[in-house]
């Protein structure tokens, strides 16, 4: 699942995301290596989610740049996005994968075969004939990532995957997310929860409304943070 | 005889009736999904200036009185008309259009409400996995489906009931273009109860079972989709 090298790293310069009412994002520079799972952790409305989806191109910068490796300003076609909140097509659960396949130009005559892989690689292949919306919230979200991973993305978004999971669910979403980061795809994830940060991290972007509080390798990050803001959030503390 | 006789005995002339007027109504239904379906996902999926006008011209044509769209193919399938040269005024083709005409708004319409409230929830997904334009027309259509179909049948009920657009431009002509609703019309006005009547159950019971078997049909595709 190795993509070409260029797509990397991914440079967020300046960046910055500002509606009539709000800044979403507030000049972020932000220079994302490959390697192990970055994390972004922010409370609520800290910018997260509008980070992961301008990275995928899905809205757009009012104000500076996204550069992939040597590229300037598009998204490379590989990357892929897990929504908090997944939307299941009306369709079974194999189904929702094969359209995954079909969408990312797999040929017909392959997708049987990688819609089964991906299945069992996210322990569904049980279930696959069910209709994915009659799926419980951990199923779907499991089943969000086998579609995300039918694009065989270079870089892997997760917006708070394991968001409303109970344990089970969420180390069986750990753990699929450490195997294809092992496999050498780039996970940029968000969380609210630290131990799971601490969990996946090789590298952590603390976000406080809008803007980039600090990022740093996640082991400084969690023995030694540099801001105020970093260590309130550590400790449990309300980050308002 | 009593309405019931002929409807159980299955009198010839009753049963030609019948047929015609699904015929008809059917396929003006098919007609109009054929376009309007279409339509309304256009109108579900795109922004251009006149959109919004566009959209509550739509609603309004669904109230489209029956006999001002008789009255309007009349003037242009007559002889006279621009196109008379056709000659099909007076014939069940007549009556299809016209009555494509009236149940196209009506699934334009209701399309485009369904079509849009699922690309509100498909939207963000769609874009994730680069789905082209005509692809996500395609998944709409296709996952819409089953609440398409009740867009369809909402469309049957206002083909099947009516009489104003069909009389004029198929003129009631005894086994050509008498209908259930023209015939009930015609003989309720000569006094022949009975036979009106009859074709009133047959009319009734007809659009009941039609109902029960999309009915049906949804229900087995919601267990098999979700």
């Amino acid at each position: 699942m190795h993509g070409p090298a260029s797509d990397l790293p991914l440079m967020f310069v300046d960046a910055s995301i500002v509606t009539r009412e709000v800044t979403m994002l507030d000049r972020i520079t932000l220079t994302v290596k490959p390697g192990s799972p970055t994390i972004l952790i922010g409370p609520n409305g800290s910018g997260k989610t509008t980070l992961l989806r301008a990275a995928m191109g899905l809205v757009h910068l009012s104000k500076g740049r996204i550069r992939w490796g040597d590229r300037d300003g598009d998204t490379p076609p590989k990357n892929a996005i897990m929504f908090q909140r997944p939307t299941m097509l009306r369709r079974s659960a194999v189904a929702n994968v094969r359209y995954a396949l079909a969408a990312a130009n797999i040929p017909r005559a392959q997708r049987h075969e990688r819609a089964a892989e991906l299945l069992a690689l996210v322990g569904l292949h049980d279930i696959g004939s069910r209709p994915a919306r009659r799926l419980s919230g951990g199923e779907q979200q499991r089943l969000a990532l086998a579609r995300a991973l039918a694009r065989d993305p270079t870089v892997l978004f997760l917006d708070e995957p394991t968001a409303s999971l109970d344990p089970y669910s969420t180390k069986a979403i750990e753990d699929i997310v450490r195997a294809v980061s092992a496999r050498g795809v780039k996970v940029i994830m968000s969380t609210h929860d630290i131990g799971q940060a601490k969990r996946l991290a090789g590298d952590v972007v603390l976000l406080h409304r809008g803007r980039l509080i600090e990022s740093t390798p996640a082991a400084e990050f969690f023995a030694t943070p540099r801001t105020e803001e970093a260590r309130k959030f550590m400790a449990g503390e309300l980050l308002v | 005889m009593s309405a019931l006789q002929l409807v159980l005995t299955g009198d010839p002339g009753l049963f030609a009736i019948v047929r015609l007027s699904l015929l008809v109504s059917l396929s003006a239904v098919l007609f109009a999904a054929l376009f309007g379906v279409p339509l309304g996902a256009f109108l579900a999926l795109t922004r251009f200036p006149g959109r919004e006008a566009l959209i509550v011209i739509m609603n309004a044509l669904m109230g489209l009185p029956p006999v001002v769209a008789g009255l309007a193919i009349f003037l242009l399938l007559s002889r006279s008309g621009p196109l008379g040269s056709w000659g099909i005024l007076f014939t069940p083709q007549a009556m299809v259009i016209v009555q494509a005409l009236l149940v196209a708004p009506i699934i334009a319409a209701l399309s485009r409400q369904t079509i849009e409230d699922l690309w509100v929830e498909y939207r963000d997904e769609l874009a994730a996995m680069d789905v082209g334009p005509a692809q996500r027309v395609a998944t709409l259509i296709w996952d819409a489906r089953f609440s398409l179909v009740t867009a369809l049948l909402a469309g049957f009920g206002r083909a099947a009931a009516e009489v104003g657009a069909i009389i004029i431009v198929g003129g009631n002509i005894e086994g050509f273009t008498r209908t259930m609703t023209t015939a009930i019309a015609l003989e309720t006005s000569k006094g022949d109860l009975p036979l009106a009547v009859g074709l009133g159950l047959v009319l009734i019971l007809i659009v009941v079972v039609i109902n029960a078997l999309a009915w049906g049909m949804r229900r087995a595709g919601e267990r098999y989709a979700g």
